[in-house]
């Protein structure tokens, strides 16, 4: 299945094609791509056919609940939905069920969407190539020894092969960004806020925002307007009013649009070379519609950003994931004498290593001997690296940066030094640290042929005219769609 | 344990990776105590890098959005049913979460 999601939509309308036909299409290929490519943890497909069935009826009564009544999705396995497991990629929930949907979930049932299955992750969203999942990699579509990035490389793989026109992903520190520019589409942070956490496992609570996956970017800003919106349920949800990103989606100019690019991001050592010649290309392309490219000045952003995230990722998630003790769901050892050492034992034999690194890492930052020396000192960086954005945007209309300092690299290659893997992080963190909107958008391709992206960032609820910028810096690259890679003629 | 307050730690030894794997509820093998000293250390020295930073005047940032006090209607809704609560206990009875002994 390559068609885009406002084609699928049309052939809905038109009726050429059918819901339940559209979930047997992603179910077969999900069958045929996943032993390879392991993007699905779940598939949810009699939900599925009954959900498809109804819409199907809803349509042919001239009632669809939206525009995008019975097009399948696929969520990331952080994202509670019932009447399957929601696993985070972990032993520890491995056999958990949510009672609830999360509001995301809730939102897109409510508009006929159809959820298909849950994604592949890093555990507990930690990591940056899916490579920490208990239940095994995904792998990168266009090469698949290499990563296909992290945490949310499921839900990226599986759009980027066709088991599903879209799909919702999760970003604390790029984990939706940076595994849309390993994969060659399009993925959005929103700013924090913008979606309702409920029923997103947390992560770094400060930090964690649902964000969408799809092949376009009109696709993404349709399921943007699905899943945004204030929800009681969660205190940190923004209570300013919804912005339609679909109906003026066309009317951005490129003519007159200031572009920041931050100078130390681009003097990062070990850029690859294909990495820096797509960005300088894509300035370029905007310079010629028109655009004008603005120096600006990100000094914080750039050096302090993986030192400052790395503390308070990991200070959140030690607080967050204290919940799993075995006591009331999850994984519970055998046989404890006493409950400390149930404690104790369940979640050394439940976490996988990266996260009981960072357990320990937060850990460590909050105890009462070194809480000011990092867990403070790390706040206060957070404060510089906010500043440097709201400084650059006062000179420009968005921000455009690299991805990543590389393309997707081959399996294997960092796990054995977090912090080379952690490094890799330097051009994603800092967005999430100052709460504001970014997109990754392909721009490009390496000499062997793997996707490149670029970002695209804005300010605080900025995802309107965010999405109108790349939506012509879309059609001006005209990247879109031109390759595929070779699984997607299987 | 209390340790007094530093403003640097250059090394985490094993013994402070004893420390906080029990402040953590985290039973860890030898080996991983070995492990975690190497791995915490190289990622200890990275984060220093901040002790760079002039952070004078510098408010903590705690929260990307000003919010303060979010209030809402107290309304009464149904709860989740016990039984749906229990649905993932790893052990139950009598409509209890059930664990070892606790005193």
């Amino acid at each position: 299945m390559s068609k885009s999601v406002s084609q699928i939509i049309s052939d809905l309308e038109s009726g050429a094609t059918t819901s339940v036909a559209l979930v047997h299409d992603c179910a077969a290929r999900i069958d045929r791509l996943n032993p390879d490519l392991n993007a699905v943890l779940s598939v949810q497909r009699d939900d599925a056919l009954k959900a498809a069935e109804a819409s199907d009826a809803r349509r042919k009564s001239g009632k669809p609940l939206s525009a995008a009544d019975g097009v399948p999705i696929l969520l990331k396995d952080n994202i509670c939905a019932t009447g399957g497991p929601t696993t985070c990629a972990s032993r520890v929930l491995e056999n958990y069920r949510p009672p609830y949907d999360a509001t995301a979930t809730a939102k897109l049932r409510a508009a006929g969407v159809v959820v298909l299955g849950k994604t592949n992750m890093d555990e507990f969203a930690m990591g940056s190539t899916t490579e920490w999942s208990a239940f095994g990699m995904s792998k990168n579509p266009w090469k698949t020894d290499h990563v296909p990035g992290g945490s949310s490389g499921g839900s990226a793989v599986a759009v980027a092969s066709g088991m599903a026109p879209w799909a919702l992903g999760s970003d604390t520190g790029g984990s939706i960004r940076q595994p849309a520019g390993f994969c060659g589409v399009v993925g959005m942070k929103p700013t924090y806020g913008r979606v309702s956490r409920y029923g997103l496992v947390a992560f770094a609570s400060s930090l964690d925002q649902i964000g969408p996956f799809a092949s376009n970017v009109e696709d993404a800003a349709l399921l943007m307007n699905l899943i945004a919106g204030h929800d009681g349920r969660d205190s940190t949800s923004a209570d300013v009013p919804p912005e339609d990103c679909v109906a003026e989606l066309r009317n951005g100019r490129l003519a007159g649009l200031r572009i920041g690019r931050p100078r130390q991001f681009f003097d990062v050592e070990g850029i690859d070379d294909d990495v820096r010649s797509v960005t300088d290309g894509t300035l370029d392309i905007l310079r010629r519609e028109g655009a004008e490219i603005v120096d600006v000045n990100m000094p914080f952003a750039e050096e302090y950003s993986v030192a400052a995230y790395y503390v308070i990722a990991a200070a959140e998630a030690s607080s967050n994931l204290a919940r799993y003790d075995g006591a009331h769901y999850g994984y519970r050892a055998k046989d404890s004498a006493n409950i400390v050492e149930m404690f104790s034992r369940s979640r050394a034999e439940g976490f996988g290593a990266e996260v009981k690194r960072r357990v320990m890492l937060g850990t460590f930052a909050l105890s009462a001997e070194t809480f000011d020396a990092y867990y403070v000192r790390a706040q206060k960086a957070r404060t510089l690296i906010k500043r440097d954005y709201d400084n650059a945007l006062k000179e420009c209309d968005a921000i455009l940066a690299p991805v990543a300092p590389t393309p997707a690299f081959p399996a294997g290659e960092k796990t054995g030094d977090p912090v080379r893997m952690y490094l890799a992080d330097v051009f994603t963190l800092s967005l999430n640290l100052a709460g504001y909107c970014g997109l990754s958008l392909p721009a490009g391709f390496s000499k062997s042929g793997l996707p490149i992206g670029v970002q695209l960032l804005a300010g605080a609820f900025g995802e309107k005219g965010l999405l109108q910028t790349a939506w012509q810096l879309e059609s001006k690259l005209g990247i879109a769609g031109s390759r595929t890679p070779a699984v997607f003629a299987r | 344990m209390s340790l007094p307050k530093v403003d640097h730690v250059g090394e985490i030894g094993e013994e402070r990776v004893r420390h906080v794997a029990l402040l953590s509820r985290l039973e860890l093998t030898d080996d991983e105590v070995g492990r975690f000293a190497r791995e915490l250390t190289a990622v200890i020295h990275h984060i220093n890098k901040l002790e760079e930073l002039d952070l004078t005047g510098v408010e903590p940032t705690s929260h990307p959005m000003p919010l303060t006090n979010v209030f809402r209607q107290d309304v009464v809704v149904p709860s989740l049913p016990n039984e749906a609560a229990l649905s993932n206990a790893p052990e139950q009875r009598d409509g209890c979460f059930k664990v070892p002994q606790i005193i």
